[in-house]
């Protein structure tokens, strides 16, 4: 008996054959700045050095110059941290768990996915650095290095130090994932490049790479390898964040659906924020052929199955405070959702809970401009998820005599506009010097997943005599 | 003279295959090694699944050096942390053990992903010679494009004439086949001559580049 499956849509399209895919993407980085580009880039750098003189003139005069007071020591530097880690996520996601689950289909974001996620990583990490006031000793505290106080170590019992091994491990694993992934086209546009500063630069990147069978096997191990150990890698991550406040006393914060929920919602910023760039980079750079409508609509179904899965995180964390019937514990999600943030606590549930749903319907999901207004909804909505959980639990605490209020000062919108400005100027120079789509990967499942192979298929209704 | 004559005894000549096909490139490697010639390697733009069983290459050991190197990572951070806290300096925190092992296991698992990943990855670049400052030998420049190239060495099939060769890549299904040398001054250039070169041309680029 003869099983005839269903074809699966064409993952590049316009019958791109090899070299029209090394043209299509190299070409980009051999060609001169585009007049939008440097627009974009010039807009980025400003962001940078209008946030970057705030940043350095709260770091002379201390983080009084933020809104906190004795009751909020956390605001929007945690916030802040937490959303561009989540943001980080995708990346990750996408390189490590879509490969080892063999989805062929993120061929074509994978590299400019793993660029925001380097990029978002050292966004997250200003944060806890720059909290610290004095960040020239408080990067050294954290070290497990013997220090001047006698043989006093770091302490291991505490999730902030275990968030600075997760967090360096995982900036360092993601970037050498990339790195690697990247050597191959490094290689291919060294072969192609006419001017001297090109070859000298894109043949040292590419570490001398030719392109050996005997390379090449060695090298889908060692992605392989990485993919299996980055994994559970970002799972970790962002659990070892939730246990930031999971291991507290705080009510809002001591909850044990944290590491999953903060999972998923990592995932689901991400994917919003791949989402945002890769919308613009596929029409700026007229990626069309590669990152498809089906691309699109597979992302926004994760976006959608990621937003439920919070959803149900919240209102699962309202039960619980119910059923736990700790007072402090029920008042505390009372407040948030009718205290002095509920418009903040219903933004979140707004963008988060709300507005994804609307991709069930195809139209939503196959959309292009509704597509990318949704991702930044979704983002926004995760800030606000993040200062939820941060500032509200803080504000109301066990002693109505310590109550505060929070509210930020120029010093805390500048400083968190100086990480735009670092992850744009980032992500801009990565677009316009990189190949932002991994050309060897794409050209591996050309073969199988082009319009021409699918068309043949379905013309003779057989994909088992075909190819 | 003497030292140009034992140069040109290490010179290097191939004879060189291109394919268009990934599957005429594997059945062409299995009709090479069947006529009794050697392939010195086969370069492609992407990675060509079965290729290395075609070409009769063990399977990567790199595997076994990220476990190693993982469990190496593991202890040390298991060490670490019993010997600061349970050794130097203990302290009670929270009412918990010196040695409160369950606390121990966040740092000890990113120590493993750490060390194992770097290890794994320093090992394949060693292994297969890849640096920045690298002359790569490039047999034909649209290996990196969209070309698959089979080189053969000359030499280590001494028995066999360069036309016999020839003839068993065209019966492959090689479309193009050409002979190639490398210099022993372009494989091992002395320091100043590489640095020279580096910012005449580039790194390994001594020819014309392609459009």
């Amino acid at each position: 008996m003869q099983i005839i499956s269903e074809v699966r849509e064409p993952l590049v399209t316009g019958g791109r054959t090899h070299h029209d895919v090394t043209n299509d993407i190299a070409g980009r980085v051999e060609e001169k700045p585009a007049p939008l580009w440097m627009a974009a880039m010039a807009f980025s750098l400003f962001l940078l050095a209008s946030g970057g003189y705030f940043l350095g003139d709260m770091l002379w005069n201390g983080i009084g110059r933020w809104g906190l007071n004795k009751t909020i020591q956390w605001a929007w530097d945690i916030t802040n941290f937490v959303w561009w880690v989540g943001i980080g996520h995708a990346g990750t996601l996408i390189s490590a768990v879509l490969l080892l689950f063999r989805q062929k289909w993120r061929t074509a974001i994978n590299r400019a996915a793993e660029a925001m996620t380097i990029f978002a990583v050292i966004c997250a990490a200003v944060w806890p650095i720059v909290h610290m006031g004095r960040p020239w000793l408080g990067a050294y505290w954290v070290l497990p290095l013997p220090n001047t106080f006698g043989s006093l170590w770091v302490n291991f019992n505490s999730p902030l130090l275990w968030d600075v091994f997760a967090i360096s491990t995982y900036f360092s694993v993601s970037l050498v994932f990339w790195f690697i992934g990247l050597v191959p086209d490094f290689a291919t546009i060294r072969d192609r490049a006419v001017g001297k500063w090109g070859r000298l630069i894109y043949g040292a990147l590419s570490l001398g790479w030719t392109g050996g069978a005997k390379s090449w096997m060695h090298y889908e191990a060692v992605s392989l390898i990485l993919a299996g150990l980055s994994t559970p890698l970002v799972l970790s991550v962002h659990t070892i964040v939730s246990f930031d406040f999971a291991t507290s006393v705080i009510p809002g914060w001591h909850t044990t659906i944290f590491p999953p929920y903060f999972v998923a919602g990592a995932i689901f910023s991400g994917f919003a924020m791949v989402l945002t760039l890769m919308l613009v980079t596929r029409k700026v750079y007229k990626l069309e052929h590669y990152i498809t409508l089906e691309h699109i609509e597979m992302m926004n179904i994760i976006v959608m199955v990621t937003g439920s899965i919070v959803g149900i995180a919240y209102i699962t964390e309202f039960f619980i405070a119910w059923y736990s019937q700790v007072p402090y514990e029920q008042f505390c999600f009372i407040n948030r959702m009718t205290g002095d943030y509920w418009w903040a606590y219903w933004a979140m549930m707004t963008c988060n809970v709300i507005s994804p749903q609307v991709f069930w319907i195809k139209w939503a999901r196959t959309t292009i401009w509704f597509t990318f207004m949704l991702s930044i909804v979704v983002n926004i909505g995760m800030w606000f998820e993040r200062f939820v959980i941060i500032v509200t639990s803080l504000h109301h605490d066990y002693l109505p005599s310590a109550w505060g209020y929070f509210s930020p000062t120029a010093w805390d919108v500048m400083c968190y506009i100086f990480t735009f400005g670092l992850f744009f100027t980032l992500f801009f120079m990565f677009a316009k010097y990189f190949p932002v789509v991994n050309m060897a990967e794409v050209k591996s499942v050309l073969k199988s997943s082009n319009d021409k192979v699918y068309k043949a298929r379905v013309t003779i209704k057989d994909p088992h005599n075909v190819i | 003279m003497a030292a140009t004559q034992s140069n040109q005894e290490l010179d290097k000549h191939f004879l060189v295959g291109i394919f268009d096909d990934e599957d005429v490139l594997l059945h062409g490697v299995e009709k090479v090694r069947k006529k009794g010639v050697t392939i010195h390697e086969v370069f492609t733009p992407y990675p060509i699944h079965g290729l290395e069983h075609a070409l009769g290459y063990k399977a990567s050991w790199l595997p076994k050096a990220a476990f190693m190197f993982g469990a190496t990572g593991t202890t040390l951070a298991l060490v670490m942390q019993i010997g600061m806290l349970g050794i130097s300096w203990p302290m009670i925190i929270g009412g918990k053990p010196f040695v409160a092992f369950p606390d121990f296991i966040p740092v000890s698992f990113e120590m493993t992903v750490l060390f194992s990943a770097f290890g794994m990855v320093g090992s394949f670049l060693v292994s297969q010679d890849l640096k920045p400052y690298k002359v790569p030998r490039i047999f034909d420049r649209r290996s990196t494009d969209h070309k698959h190239v089979m080189a053969i060495d000359l030499v280590k099939n001494g028995s066999k004439s360069q036309a016999d060769i020839e003839a068993v890549l065209k019966e492959a299904g090689a479309e193009e086949v050409y002979p190639k040398s490398f210099t022993e001054e372009e494989n091992n250039p002395s320091f100043f001559k590489y640095v020279s070169n580096l910012f005449r041309n580039g790194v390994g680029t001594t020819s014309r580049p392609l459009k």
